[in-house]
C-alpha cells in the first residue's frame, strides 16, 4: 500500500465543504430536483470522510460503510424520484414553495 | 345427600330471572309466567327436600354449612360463598319460597294486561333469589349482598310504572332511605370483623360471649348499628317513611316485598344475631321502645288514611313494630312466629286489596268503594278471615302470635311495652275493620260507569290458600301447654343462649382490665311463667280486639256520619292524617338542605371553580399552541432549516 501524500485534513476540508454546499443547496434552492441533488452531494461528502478516515487509520470498515451509503443513496434516489413524479402529477411544477400543505 | 341441594334454592329463581329478563319478550307471556312460577315451585320443592335432609342430620348437629367456593381471601381475612341451613333459615326459606310461589301465581293473573310482563317477573324472581341469599348466607357479607339485592329489586319494582313521576320518586326515596340503614349495617359488619377476625355467623355467635363484655361499649355500638340497618329495611322509626310511598308499585310487589318478606329481613337479622343483642341490655331496650312506638304510631296513621293500600302499608309497619318489640324483650320465638303468621295474613290482605283494585279498574280510594261484598265473594271472605286474623280474634293464627308477643312484653319486659302493644292491638282491630266495612259493606260509592267483578281463578286461588294458612298457622305455636309450642322447640338450637357463662366471661374480662364488675345476679333469677296470667291476657286482648271491631262497626256501618263529625276541625286528627308531618320534617331538615347544598356545589364549586380550572388550562394550552403554530409554515425547506439549526446548536453544546 503506497503512502498518500495528501494529508487527512485536506480530505476532511473537502468533505466539509461539499457538505456545506449540500446544506446550502437544500436550504436556498427552490427547484425540487436541485434540492434532491444537494442531498446527494451531502451523502457523498460523508462518503469522502468515511473513506479518508479508513485510509488514515488502516481499516477497511469505512470503505464497506461507504458502499452501504451508496446503496442507501441508490434506494433513496428511486424513492425520491418517485415522490417527485407523484408531486409533479399533483401539481405541474417543480417549485418546492408551491408545496406548502404540510402544516396544521 | 339432600342437603347438597342447598345452593340450588336461590339458583332457580336466578335462572328464571335471567331467562325472563333476556328472552322474556321472545318467549311470550305464557312461557314467562310458567318460567317464573316454575322456578319458584322448584325452589319450594327443593326447600322441602332440604328440610327432609335436615331432619336426617345426626343427633346434636344443628347447622349444616355448604361452602360453594371461597369468595375472596386477603391475608387472614377470607370470605366463603357459603350457605347455612339451621332451623331459623328453614323457617325463612319456607316463608320466602312458599308465600313467594303463591304470590307469583297470583301475579300471573294480576299482571296479565301489562306489556312489560316479562320485566316484572324478571325482577320478581331476582328479588326472591336475593331474599334467599339474605336468609341462607352463612356470613354477614353474603347477607349484605342479599340485603342490597332485595333493596335494589324493591327499587326496580316500586318504580315499575316508571312513566309515572310519583312511582319514580317513591322508588328513589325507598332506595335512598334504605341506603342510610345499609350504611350502618356495613359499619356494624366492619366492627364485627375488627373484634372477631371473622364474619362467619357460626364463629361470631359462638365467640360473642367470650369476646364481648355484657353491656360493654363494643357490643352496644355493634348492635345499635345493626338495629339502625334493620330500621331502614324493616321500616321502623325513624326510617319508615319509604314504605307507604312504596305502594306505588304493583300490588303483588306490595304483598311479597313490602309485607311478607323483605321488610321482615330486619327482624330476621336481629334474631340471627341474638347472641349479640342478648349481651346489650341498652340496645334491647331501644329495640323494644322503637318497635312499640312504631306499632302505635303507624296504627294511628293507618286509621286516618283512605288509600286502601296505604292503610295496609301502615298496618305492615305497625306489625313489624310488634316483631321488634318481641325481639327487644328477648322473645325471639314470638318475633319469628309473628313474622310467619304476618307473612300469611298480610300477603292475603294485600292480594285481596289487589283483587279489589283489579275488580273496580284501578280505583284505590276507599271512599269510592263500598258494598263490594256481593260482587266479589271470594275476595270478601278471604279478606275478612285475614282481617280477623290480624285483629287477633281466636282461634286464627294472628291471635296466637300477637298474644305471645304481648305476653312476653309484659313478663320479660314491663308494663309500658305491654301497654303499647295492647293499644296498638286495639287500633289495629279498629282500622282493619274500618277498611273492611268501607270497602265491602254499606252502600256502594263506586263510580256508576264501573262494573265491579270478581277476579279470575288464578287470583282467587292464592287468596284462598293464604287465608287457609292464616287460619291454621297458629298451630305452630300453641300457647299454655308446655312443650306444644312447635316453633319454640324448633328454634331452640338457634336461640339457645347461656347467660350465666356469658356473664362469667364478662366478669373475667372486666377483672383482667382492672375494672369492677357490677352485680348481675338479678339477671339470672328464673323468670316466672304463669299459665293463668297468659290465659287472662288472652281473654283481655280478645275483648280489646272485639271492642276495636265493634267500634269500627258503629262508626262505619251503624252511623257513618259520626267519623266526619268527630274529626272535623280537630287539630289532633289533622296531625295524624298528615302522618305527623314527618315527611315534611324530613323534607325540610334533610332533603332540602341536601338539594340546596348540592345546588351550591354544582353552580359555584363545580361550574365555576372546577370547570373554570379545567377549561382555563385547556385555553392556556390552546393559546400556546397557536403561538407555536406559526413555526409550522408548510415549507419543506423551512423544516430542513430547523433540522440544520438543531444540528448546529447540538454541535455547539457538545464542543
Amino acid at each position: 500500500m503506497f503512502e498518500s501524500t495528501v494529508p487527512l485534513p485536506h480530505y476532511l476540508m473537502l468533505s466539509a465543504t461539499l457538505f456545506v454546499i449540500g446544506i446550502v443547496g437544500v436550504l436556498i434552492r427552490r427547484n425540487v430536483i436541485v434540492v434532491f441533488m444537494s442531498i446527494e452531494i451531502m451523502l457523498n461528502a460523508v462518503n469522502i470522510s468515511l473513506v479518508a478516515f479508513d485510509h488514515y487509520m488502516n481499516l477497511s470498515s469505512g470503505q464497506i460503510f461507504s458502499f452501504m451509503v451508496m446503496c442507501v443513496a441508490a434506494a433513496e434516489v428511486s424513492v425520491g424520484l418517485a415522490i417527485i413524479i407523484a408531486l409533479h402529477r399533483n401539481k405541474p411544477t417543480v417549485n418546492l414553495d408551491e408545496f406548502n400543505l404540510l402544516k396544521w | 345427600m339432600l342437603l347438597k341441594l342447598t345452593c340450588m334454592v336461590p339458583l332457580y329463581p336466578l335462572i328464571g330471572s335471567i331467562i325472563n329478563g333476556f328472552f322474556g319478550l321472545r318467549i311470550g307471556k305464557k312461557a314467562v309466567g310458567l318460567v317464573a312460577c316454575g322456578s319458584m315451585a322448584l325452589s319450594f320443592l327443593t326447600s322441602v327436600l332440604i328440610y327432609a335432609g335436615y331432619l336426617l342430620l345426626p343427633e346434636g348437629q344443628h347447622v349444616y354449612e355448604q361452602i360453594v367456593w371461597t369468595w375472596f381471601a386477603v391475608g387472614d381475612f377470607s370470605v366463603d360463598f357459603g350457605f347455612q341451613v339451621d332451623p331459623l333459615t328453614l323457617v325463612m326459606m319456607f316463608v320466602v319460597t312458599g308465600v313467594g310461589l303463591i304470590i307469583h301465581v297470583y301475579a300471573v293473573g294480576y299482571m296479565r294486561e301489562e306489556f312489560s310482563y316479562y320485566r316484572f317477573f324478571a325482577y320478581f324472581n331476582l328479588f326472591v333469589s336475593a331474599m334467599l341469599l339474605l336468609v341462607m348466607g352463612n356470613n354477614f357479607l353474603l347477607m349484605f349482598i342479599g340485603w342490597e339485592g332485595v333493596g335494589l329489586c324493591s327499587y326496580f319494582l316500586i318504580g315499575y310504572y316508571f312513566e309515572k313521576k310519583s312511582a319514580c320518586d317513591a322508588g328513589t326515596k325507598a332506595f335512598i332511605v334504605n341506603r342510610v340503614g345499609d350504611f350502618a349495617f356495613l359499619l356494624a359488619v366492619m366492627y364485627i370483623f375488627n373484634i372477631f377476625g371473622s364474619i362467619d355467623f357460626t364463629e361470631v355467635m359462638h365467640a360473642a360471649p367470650e369476646k364481648l363484655i355484657y353491656g360493654g361499649e363494643a357490643v352496644t355500638i355493634i348492635t345499635m348499628l345493626l338495629f339502625v340497618g334493620a330500621t331502614g329495611k324493616s321500616a321502623q322509626i325513624p326510617l319508615y317513611t319509604w314504605l307507604p310511598d312504596a305502594m306505588e308499585g304493583p300490588t303483588p310487589v306490595s304483598a311479597l316485598i313490602h309485607a311478607a318478606t323483605m321488610v321482615t329481613a330486619g327482624v330476621y337479622m336481629v334474631v340471627r344475631c341474638n347472641a349479640l343483642f342478648n349481651l346489650s341490655p341498652l340496645t334491647m331496650t331501644v329495640v323494644a321502645f322503637v318497635g312499640g312506638g312504631t306499632a302505635i304510631m303507624a296504627a294511628t296513621i293507618g286509621m286516618t288514611q283512605f288509600d286502601i293500600k296505604r292503610v295496609l302499608a301502615y298496618s305492615t309497619i305497625s306489625q313489624i313494630g310488634y316483631m321488634f318489640m318481641a325481639c327487644g324483650v328477648g322473645a325471639y320465638t314470638a318475633a319469628i312466629f309473628h313474622l310467619v303468621t304476618h307473612a300469611f295474613f298480610k300477603a292475603c290482605l294485600f292480594l285481596g286489596s289487589g283483587s279489589v283494585i283489579h275488580g273496580i279498574h284501578g280505583e284505590q280510594d276507599m271512599r269510592k268503594m263500598g258494598g263490594l261484598k256481593k260482587y266479589m265473594p271470594v275476595t270478601y271472605w278471604t279478606f275478612l278471615i285475614s282481617a280477623l286474623t290480624i285483629a287477633g280474634i281466636p282461634p286464627l293464627s294472628g291471635f296466637f302470635s300477637k298474644d305471645e308477643v304481648l305476653y312476653h312484653s309484659l313478663m320479660d319486659g314491663n308494663i309500658a311495652f305491654w301497654g303499647m302493644g295492647i293499644s296498638a292491638a286495639l287500633l289495629t282491630a279498629f282500622y282493619m275493620f274500618r277498611l273492611v266495612f268501607m270497602t265491602f259493606h254499606g252502600e256502594s260509592r263506586v263510580d256508576p260507569s264501573v262494573h265491579p267483578h270478581e277476579s279470575p281463578k288464578v287470583m282467587t286461588t292464592p287468596l284462598v290458600v293464604l287465608a287457609g294458612l292464616a287460619t291454621v298457622g297458629g298451630m305452630l305455636g300453641v300457647p299454655l301447654f308446655h312443650g306444644w309450642h312447635i316453633l319454640h322447640n324448633w328454634l331452640q338450637p338457634v336461640l339457645h343462649f347461656d347467660l350465666a357463662s356469658a356473664l362469667q366471661h364478662s366478669e373475667h374480662m372486666l377483672h383482667a382490665a382492672g375494672r369492677h364488675a357490677p352485680s348481675w345476679t338479678h339477671l339470672l333469677e328464673p323468670k316466672e311463667h304463669s299459665g293463668w296470667i297468659e290465659f287472662s291476657l288472652m281473654v283481655f286482648s280478645t275483648i280489646v280486639a272485639v271492642i276495636g271491631v265493634a267500634g269500627a262497626y258503629i262508626f262505619y256501618i251503624k252511623q257513618p256520619h259520626l267519623p266526619a263529625k268527630f274529626t272535623a276541625g280537630q287539630w289532633g286528627f289533622n296531625l295524624v292524617q298528615n302522618k305527623y308531618y314527618v315527611d315534611e320534617l324530613y323534607d325540610d331538615v334533610v332533603v332540602k338542605p341536601t338539594v340546596k347544598g348540592s345546588n351550591l356545589l354544582w353552580k359555584e364549586c363545580d361550574t365555576k371553580a372546577i370547570d373554570g380550572a379545567v377549561n382555563g388550562t385547556a385555553k392556556a394550552i390552546g393559546w400556546f399552541s397557536r403561538q407555536a403554530q406559526t413555526l409550522q409554515s408548510g415549507f419543506v425547506r423551512n423544516y430542513a432549516l430547523f433540522i440544520v439549526v438543531g444540528f448546529v446548536s447540538l454541535l455547539l453544546v457538545m464542543f
